[in-house]
Order: C-alpha cells, then sequence, then structure tokens
C-alpha cells in the first residue's frame, strides 16, 4: 500500500466519525471516539507495512519525500498521540459536554461531543502531512491545517472563560506568525527561485547566493516555526494556551504539535546548514535560541504552582534541548558523531512517552479534582499508589534519571554538544538539567512526602478505566524500555 | 545469563515483585542473601592466573544503529570491582536485616524495602558495569529512592528539607560528572562506550586525549565524582543526609554509594586522564587535607553520635583520596582496601546507632551515657567499631590506613614532596578520628547515666546478627588481609598507571 494512503485513511476516518456524529442516532455519543481509536490502532500498524511510491517526478506526489524513514516515523508519533488524546477526550467528555451542551429543549444530552472526537483527526492527518512535506508549498498547507484545527479545538469549551482566552491568543499570534512564515518563503522563493527543499539546498550552497537576502528569509521562517515548538522568546502564548485549553488539546499541542514542527525546523533549518556559506551565522542564531530557551524555559518553570503551565514550561525547556541538538548540527561530516536529525527524532519519541504519561494521570485526575495545582495532588501516594507512582515514572522520565527513555534524549543531546564543542550552550543545557530535576521532583514530593490536603475535598482515590490504564502500563514499559534499550526507538528510524 | 548478570539484576527484580504485591521483608532479604551467596561464589572462582582486567564477562549490544554510540549491557569483575561488590552485598544484607519489620514501618512497607533493594541494587549495577553509560546509570537509580527514603521515613523534622539538599547535591554533581564522562568518551573517539576499550585507547599516544584537554576532564570528573564521594568542599549534602537517612539507608549510602565516586575515580578518571590528575594533583592535595584536617575538627564538634558518624565517615574520604594521589600500586591498593574497610565500619557504625536510639530515644552525647553497665553487648560491639573506624590494628582499616601511608612515602627519593608532607599531615587525621570515637565511647558507654534515662534491655543476639556479620567480615580482612588483597593485586597489575610527582 503506498504510504500516502495513509493520511487519506485518516481523514476519511474523521469524515465517518462527523458523518456518524449527525445521521447516527447515539446515545452515548464515546462510540465515536472508540471508532476513532479503533482506526486509529489500525493505521499504526499499517504504518509498518507500507511502501513507497516508485517515482513521484512531476505527479502530484512530488510534494511529498519519499523513502524517506524519519517522515514514517514522524507520522508514528502524529497517530499515537492522536490516539492517546482521543483517550483522554473520552474520559474527559463529562466535562466536556458540561462546558457545551446546548441548552435547547429536546437537544442531544451530549450535543457538541461528536467534533470534539473528529476534529483531532483532521490535525493528525496534518501532523502526518507535514512529516512528509518537502515543499514549501505543502509545508505551508499541513502546517495551517494543523493550526487551525487547533484554534477551534483551544477554544471548544464554548462556556469557560479561560478556554476562550486561550483560543483568542492563540489564533492572533498564530496568524501572526503564519504570516512570518508566508513572508519568509516569499523571500526564499525569491533568492532561490524554487519551491523545492532540494532545490533550495543547491540553490543556497550555489556560489552566487546573495547571503544577506538568504539570512533575512532565515529569520522570518524562524519567527514562525520558533514559535510553533514555543522556543524563547516566541513562547508566551505556551503558558496561557496550554492552560486554558481541555487538557487532551494541551496534551496534543505539547506533542504533536512540537515535534510536527521540529520535524519542519528540521526540514527548513537544513539548507541553511549546509550552505557553507550560511552555516555558521545560522549556527550562532540557533545556538542563541537554545540558550535563551534552556534558561527561560527551565528557571521559569521553577516557580510555578499550577501543574499544567508547569508542564507547558517544562515543554518549553524541552523545546531548549532539541533546540541545542539543533544548533549543534555537525559542520562537517564526521565518522561516528550523532546526527540532529537522529538526536532529535530520539528525544521527541521518548517526550511522547512521557509527557503523554503525565497529561494520562492529569486528565484522569481532572475527573475528580477541579484544582490542576501541584498542592491538588498532595498525598495521592496514600490514596491512589497506582497514579502516584505512574506520574513519578513520568516526571523522572522528564527530569533525564537514567535507564528512562527521557534520560537517553538528554544524553544523546549532550554528546553532540560535547561532539561539536558547544561549551556554552552545555553549560547552560547543564544548568537547565539541574533545574528539571527541582521542578520535576517537587510534583514527586507533593504526592509522596506530604499529607492530603484538607481543602481538597473529595475523596482523591481516583478510578481509572479500563483503557486509560491499559495506556499508562504502556508507557510505563515503552519508557523503562527504552531506557535500557534504546534501539527499540532508534530502530524505527532506519 | 552470566553470574553476574543475575547478580545485578536480582535486586532490581526483587525490587518489581515487591511493587507487584510479593512480602516486602522476605522477598527483600532472600534475594539479598542469594546476592551476597553468588558474590562469594563469584569471588572463589576468581581465576588469578587469566591475565586482562575482567572475568566473568558478558555482553548485550544496546544500540546498533549507524552514528551512534556503541553501549550495551555489559558486566564483568575486576579485583577492584569484586572487592566492591562484595562491600555492596554485605552491606546489603545487613541494611535489609535491620531494617524494621513491615509493620513497624509507618507508611508503605512496600515502598521502603523498595527503595531498599533499589539504592543496593543501584550500587551493585554500578560496581559491575563495564560499560561507561551503565556504570553512570546504575548510579543514578538510587537517587529518586533516596529522595524518597530521607523524605518519607527519615527522622528529624527537617527531613524533607535535607531530602532536597542531598537530591539536588546528587543530581548536580552527577550532571557534572556527565558531561566530564563524554568530554572523555568523545575525546577518546566517541564510538564506545566499553571501559576496557577506552582505556586501551587512552594508554596509546596516538588516540591518547589531549594534555590539556585532560586537565578539563579530570577537573570535571573530579568535581563531579567529587561531589558524590563528598569531597571537600562538595561535603555539605553528606552529614545531614546521613544523620537524617532512615538506618539501612545511611548504612548503604555512606557504607556503598559513596565508594562510587572514588571507584569511578580510579576506575575512569585516572586510566582515562593520567596527564590530567598529574596538573591536577596539587589541587588534590589540598582538597584531601581539607577532608582530613578540616572535618575531622568539625567531626570532634559535633554533639551528636549520628552526626559525629556523618562527617567522620566524610572526613575518613581523604584517605582514599590520599591512596589515590599517591599513585602507586601500594597506595591504590590501599585507597581499594579503605574503601572496603570504611563502607563495612561506617555501615556497622550506623547499625549501632540506630540500636542505641531504638533502645534510648536519643543519639545526643549529653543525654546519653553508662550505657555499658546495663547494656554490655552493645559497648563491646560498639567498643569494636570504633576502634576499627580510628584505625586500630587487627581490623581492615588499619591494613587500609598503612597502605595509604606507605604508599604516600613509596616513590620519595630523599627528598620530601608536595605528596609527602600532604601525607605527614594527613597522618594527624589518625588522632583527631582517635580522639572523637572515644570521646563518644566514653560518653556513651561510660561516665555518670543521666538521671532520666532509663535502662533498657542490651542487644539480644538475633538483633545483633547483622552487625555480627559485618563485624566478622571487618576482623577477618584486618587479620587477613590477603583475602582481598590478592584480588586488589591482580586488579592493579592489569591496569597500571603514570606515576604523579
Amino acid at each position: 500500500m503506498p504510504v500516502y494512503y495513509l493520511e487519506i485513511i485518516v481523514v476519511a476516518l474523521g469524515l465517518l466519525m462527523l458523518m456518524i456524529d449527525a445521521f447516527v442516532k447515539l446515545e452515548d455519543k464515546r462510540v465515536i471516539a472508540w471508532i476513532g481509536m479503533l482506526g486509529l490502532a489500525v493505521v499504526f500498524v499499517l504504518l509498518f507495512r507500507v511502501e513507497w511510491p516508485e517515482s513521484t517526478d512531476g505527479a502530484f506526489w512530488q510534494f511529498y519525500s519519499s523513502g524517506d524513514q524519519m517522515a514514517l516515523y514522524f507520522k508514528g508519533i502524529a497517530v499515537l498521540t492522536t490516539l492517546i488524546v482521543l483517550i483522554m477526550a473520552a474520559d474527559l467528555s463529562p466535562l466536556v459536554v458540561e462546558q457545551t451542551a446546548s441548552p435547547a429543549p429536546g437537544a442531544h444530552r451530549q450535543a457538541g461531543l461528536g467534533e470534539f472526537f473528529a476534529l483531532p483527526m483532521f490535525t493528525c492527518a496534518g501532523l502526518m502531512w507535514m512529516a512528509s512535506a518537502n515543499n514549501l508549498v505543502s509545508i505551508f498547507v499541513s502546517l495551517e491545517l494543523v493550526t487551525v484545527s487547533f484554534y477551534i479545538m483551544v477554544a471548544y469549551l464554548r462556556r469557560n472563560v479561560g478556554s476562550l482566552e486561550a483560543g483568542v491568543k492563540y489564533l492572533i499570534l498564530g496568524a501572526l506568525s503564519t504570516g512570518f512564515l508566508v513572508y519568509g518563503f516569499a523571500w526564499l522563493f525569491g533568492i532561490t527561485g524554487s519551491m523545492d527543499l532540494g532545490e533550495i539546498a543547491a540553490a543556497l550552497a550555489a556560489p552566487d547566493m546573495n547571503p544577506t537576502a538568504a539570512l533575512f528569509s532565515f529569520a522570518l521562517i524562524l519567527v514562525a516555526v520558533a514559535f510553533k515548538v514555543g522556543a524563547v522568546p516566541f513562547h508566551f502564548w505556551i503558558p496561557d494556551v496550554y492552560q486554558g485549553a481541555p487538557t487532551p488539546i494541551t496534551a496534543f499541542l505539547s506533542v504533536g504539535s512540537k515535534a510536527a514542527g521540529f520535524i519542519v525546523f528540521l526540514r527548513l533549518a537544513q539548507p541553511f546548514l549546509s550552505s557553507g556559506a550560511l552555516a555558521e551565522k545560522v549556527t550562532l542564531v540557533l545556538g542563541a535560541l537554545a540558550a535563551l530557551t534552556l534558561i527561560v524555559g527551565n528557571l521559569t518553570a521553577l516557580p510555578q504552582k499550577n501543574f499544567k503551565r508547569l508542564l507547558a514550561y517544562s515543554g518549553i525547556a524541552h523545546s531548549g534541548f532539541l533546540l541545542m541538538a539543533l544548533a549543534s548540527a555537525p559542520t562537517a561530516a564526521t565518522a561516528n558523531a550523532l546526527t540532529p536529525a537522529t538526536v532529535i527524532a530520539f528525544y521527541l519519541g521518548a517526550y511522547l512517552l512521557m509527557t503523554l504519561l503525565a497529561f494520562l494521570v492529569m486528565s484522569t485526575m481532572r475527573q475528580r479534582v477541579v484544582s490542576e495545582d501541584i498542592d491538588a495532588y498532595r498525598g495521592l501516594f496514600k490514596s491512589s499508589p497506582f497514579l502516584a507512582v505512574t506520574l513519578l515514572i513520568a516526571m523522572a522520565s522528564l527530569a533525564g534519571i537514567p535507564l528512562t527513555a527521557g534520560f537517553f534524549g538528554k544524553f544523546f543531546v549532550f554528546k553532540l554538544a560535547v561532539e561539536q564543542e558547544q561549551w556554552f550552550l552545555i553549560v547552560v543545557g547543564l544548568v537547565g538539567a539541574a533545574a528539571g530535576f527541582y521542578y520535576y521532583l517537587k510534583v514527586a514530593a507533593s504526592m509522596f512526602l506530604e499529607d492530603p490536603k484538607a481543602s481538597a475535598g473529595g475523596d482523591l482515590a481516583v478510578p481509572i478505566g479500563a483503557v486509560t490504564r491499559i495506556a499508562m502500563i504502556l508507557l510505563i514499559i515503552a519508557i523503562f524500555a527504552a531506557g535500557v534499550y534504546p534501539n527499540l526507538i532508534l530502530g524505527l528510524l532506519r | 545469563m552470566s553470574l553476574i548478570e543475575i547478580i545485578v539484576l536480582l535486586p532490581l527484580l526483587a525490587a518489581l515483585t515487591i511493587a507487584l504485591g510479593a512480602p516486602a521483608r522476605l522477598t527483600a532479604l532472600g534475594s539479598s542473601v542469594v546476592v551476597l551467596v553468588l558474590s562469594l561464589f563469584a569471588a572463589l572462582n576468581f581465576r588469578f592466573q587469566v591475565e586482562g582486567a575482567f572475568q566473568f564477562e558478558s555482553s548485550r549490544s544496546l544500540i546498533d544503529a549507524a552514528g551512534m554510540p556503541e553501549i550495551s549491557l555489559a558486566f564483568g569483575l575486576d579485583g577492584i570491582s569484586l572487592v566492591l561488590l562484595l562491600l555492596s552485598a554485605i552491606v546489603l544484607v545487613a541494611a535489609v536485616l535491620v531494617s524494621p519489620r513491615e509493620n513497624a514501618i509507618v507508611g508503605s512497607s512496600r515502598l521502603y524495602y523498595l527503595s531498599l533493594l533499589l539504592i543496593g541494587g543501584g550500587a551493585i549495577g554500578a560496581f559491575c558495569s563495564t560499560d561507561l553509560f551503565f556504570l553512570y546509570a546504575f548510579h543514578e537509580l538510587a537517587l529518586i529512592p533516596t529522595f524518597l527514603m530521607i523524605g518519607l521515613f527519615g527522622r528529624g523534622e527537617n527531613r524533607v528539607r535535607t531530602a532536597w539538599t542531598v537530591t539536588i547535591y546528587l543530581s548536580i554533581g552527577s550532571l557534572v560528572l556527565l558531561v566530564g564522562l563524554l568530554m572523555a568518551v568523545v575525546a577518546l573517539g566517541g564510538s564506545t562506550f566499553a571501559i576496557a576499550d577506552l582505556a586501551a585507547l587512552a594508554r596509546s599516544p596516538e588516540t591518547g586525549i589531549a594534555a590539556e584537554r585532560q586537565t578539563w576532564i579530570f577537573f570535571l570528573l573530579l568535581v563531579g565524582f567529587g561531589i558524590l564521594v563528598s569531597l571537600f568542599p562538595f561535603h555539605g549534602w553528606a552529614a545531614p543526609a546521613y544523620s537524617d537517612a532512615p538506618i539501612p539507608v545511611a548504612m548503604l549510602h555512606a557504607g556503598v554509594l559513596k565508594k562510587f565516586g572514588v571507584y569511578g575515580l580510579i576506575r575512569i578518571a585516572l586510566p582515562f586522564a593520567p596527564a590530567g590528575a598529574e596538573a591536577l594533583l596539587n589541587l588534590v592535595l589540598v582538597l584531601l587535607l581539607g577532608n582530613i584536617i578540616y572535618l575531622g575538627l568539625v567531626t570532634v564538634a559535633q554533639k551528636r553520635l549520628d552526626r559525629m558518624l556523618g562527617y567522620s565517615s566524610v572526613m575518613h574520604m581523604g584517605y582514599i583520596f590520599l591512596g589515590i594521589a599517591a599513585g602507586n600500586k601500594l597506595g591504590l591498593a590501599g585507597a581499594v582496601l579503605l574503601m572496603f574497610a570504611h563502607g563495612i565500619s561506617i555501615a556497622l557504625l550506623f547499625a549501632l546507632a540506630g540500636s542505641i536510639r531504638e533502645r534510648f530515644g536519643t543519639l545526643e552525647f549529653a543525654k546519653l551515657g553508662g550505657l555499658a553497665a546495663n547494656a554490655p553487648r552493645l559497648g563491646l560491639l560498639f567498643g569494636f567499631a570504633a576502634f576499627a573506624a580510628a584505625g586500630l590494628p587487627g581490623f581492615a582499616n588499619f591494613a587500609a590506613e598503612i597502605n595509604v601511608f606507605f604508599g604516600g612515602f613509596a616513590d620519595a627519593e630523599g627528598s620530601l614532596g608536595w605528596l609527602q608532607w600532604t601525607t605527614i599531615i594527613a597522618l594527624w587525621g589518625v588522632v583527631i578520628s582517635a580522639v572523637y570515637m572515644l570521646r563518644a565511647y566514653r560518653s556513651i558507654f561510660y561516665g555518670p547515666a543521666p538521671a532520666k534515662l532509663q535502662s533498657k534491655a542490651d542487644l539480644a543476639w538475633p538483633a545483633a546478627l547483622p552487625v555480627l556479620i559485618l563485624l566478622v567480615a571487618l576482623i577477618s580482612v584486618g587479620f587477613v588481609p590477603e583475602l582481598l588483597n590478592q584480588y586488589i593485586r591482580h586488579a592493579l597489575d592489569g591496569f597500571f598507571l603514570v606515576t604523579p610527582g
């Protein structure tokens, strides 16, 4: 089966879910989510069975990179993320219904829930296409497909002021960054006369290229992409949007959107990094961006009291480590050296496992505990040891404790940086990682070392749905397995 | 599965089964006894006639991708790691025996035993790894269990604060260490993490690390390992950690885990960056005098037994560093033997301090006294332990320290260098440790008993079992140091290094 069928299947699945929502009388609309999960699970299996089309020359699929294992890997990340997002969305459906149900008499009890399950499917298709995009046009279109569907999902809880505020912020800043992206693309096209990334790379490497104009276009593109991945100083939307958006959507933003953002970043930066005249300056800018992101992300995370905001800043901090890998791109090909692409791909795979695990615990907690403060998790170990241990594992992996997947991610980043002798970034990265130990363990300390808060009310013994529990256990196993045997993830990249 | 793989994985598997519901104390005790038996079995089957560093080797490649370094789950033993494996196994058994029974633990007894096994298993894994990656990773395994043990089951009002201090110190130490290790690996080609291969690369003049880079690498490794081993001035975490931690954790940490730092210096830093070691020798000498003299005096000033023991354990690290600084076979052999001796004796002292607190409710010297009258057994055992720690002949500590001091002078030809002067000053540390140990002994076991102190029962023999295990190990090595020296010598013959100075 040709690889591009996958996106078509996912879109068709999304359309099917919308049709079911509109035309089939369902007592419980969570059935739609289950259909989506099932479909995505099938797509995930199909990922291992696809083949690449013979030739893409001249066909519509010229916008689609071929024979590219990395693209397949990122498609897998997108599918897996969407699958877990749907699990969370199904868990949290009572909350969504509360905020969206129609007050009109005779309306369906769960009116407005169906789209909440169908929209992620379109985002997923966009993310998958983004992974394969090798052309400025296809990059832009897929990016917009993702962004526009996020505009809706972030503001989905329409009776919740926080969600609306997040939606507006995301819309305005997102639109602005899109503007930068298009402007940058226009310059790039003007300099190189091509939309194809391969031809652009060749044109940028040519001796008669205008470096000033090229750097200008790079700067414009950088602004837009840095916004998507949440690099400082384009990160201001992240904490507010993460906090306001529905929890499953926050998870989607922080994993799916970031992963896709980074593969686009990699693809767009590659022509600049491989151009002799530009590489040094581009690396410098990327290094500065990485250092800023590491410092601000990690240090601002320290005093956070809200768990969602903590995860938002932690997401920024992780972007910093990923940028550190990108900024350590080898200028000359050396044997045995790591490449930023592999390191980033591995890091994002590990990041997916641990961040989604944390969000799964959080969305489970959210069903019982209204507050999202870290304080609300006090004494969790006494009332639900399973959730507490699960979250502890997620935090340990995020902090980068060895023998978890998160450690290998950081380990490769640091090794790459040492190979490229980026001493300044290494020092900043060390400070960041040390701060990380503190703020991730703060959550653990609250769960294990403190007594339950009297005022939190309610019983902290949270029921966990069967699917959610299975997903958690699988993620835990994957975190440890990849933490001891990184080939588990690296093998997918070959 | 090779023998060493079983030894390393057993505590971790036991921890997993405890998490899944197996009876905690029984599983922990069973697995740690099996580990001890298997380690003794490994020691008996050690082949002295075989050249080469590691025995009982096993290796499983974990990364198999272009451009990626080779990392494998590789274990093996040479004489040094064998001695430390024995130390870990003995102390782990004693620590599990000393732990309270399940119903006496406030909170989750499962978490208690599980953490204990992870701390012990991490140390064992680190000592048995022949792959740099896992040497580092296994040591880190103890980080979160230690945090939870001190914070949840520790003593005193400051325990959460202490848990934080320890964790932050150790995590910063290990991050610095990570960078140092990566720099060394990258400077040696960056394609393998196998310690033996790296050491071979470092030894050959073509592939060895440039001298200037070696200084940096050694410096980072010294700081990183130094924090883990509470080298002056990075010792701030150690004493409060040991006094606030539950007794078994203090035993494992002070006795075993801390030795990882010194082990790393001997195993990694010296062979990889010998020129760096030489360049920074004087710095090391100053720092180790800080440990011996300054922290020795701090130890004398302590008013509580657990704090005093914590500081004394920090102080004794100075001697191990002195043995390493000497850099010759004698000094290094002494350092390794001292790691064993100190590990056992400090675990013994902490175990006894635990019994004293359990019986009399306090460890403050001012509130204790005259215990020998109604707890003679406790007094006798504590006396042995205190004499051992002070370095009296007949205990392993003496055999080790004498080697260290001779090592300091072994290379002196007529004139006294920095190293020899340092050794002469460090000798005064022996007086200092005799002062505080004897003072502690006197004020706890002799003199008038404070009126409030209720007389309690003496140590029963079954409860003394862990103490006796430790004491037997200490005395037998003390009288026959050759028991361990044969292994250590074999290892040092394997990799010898540039003599500094």
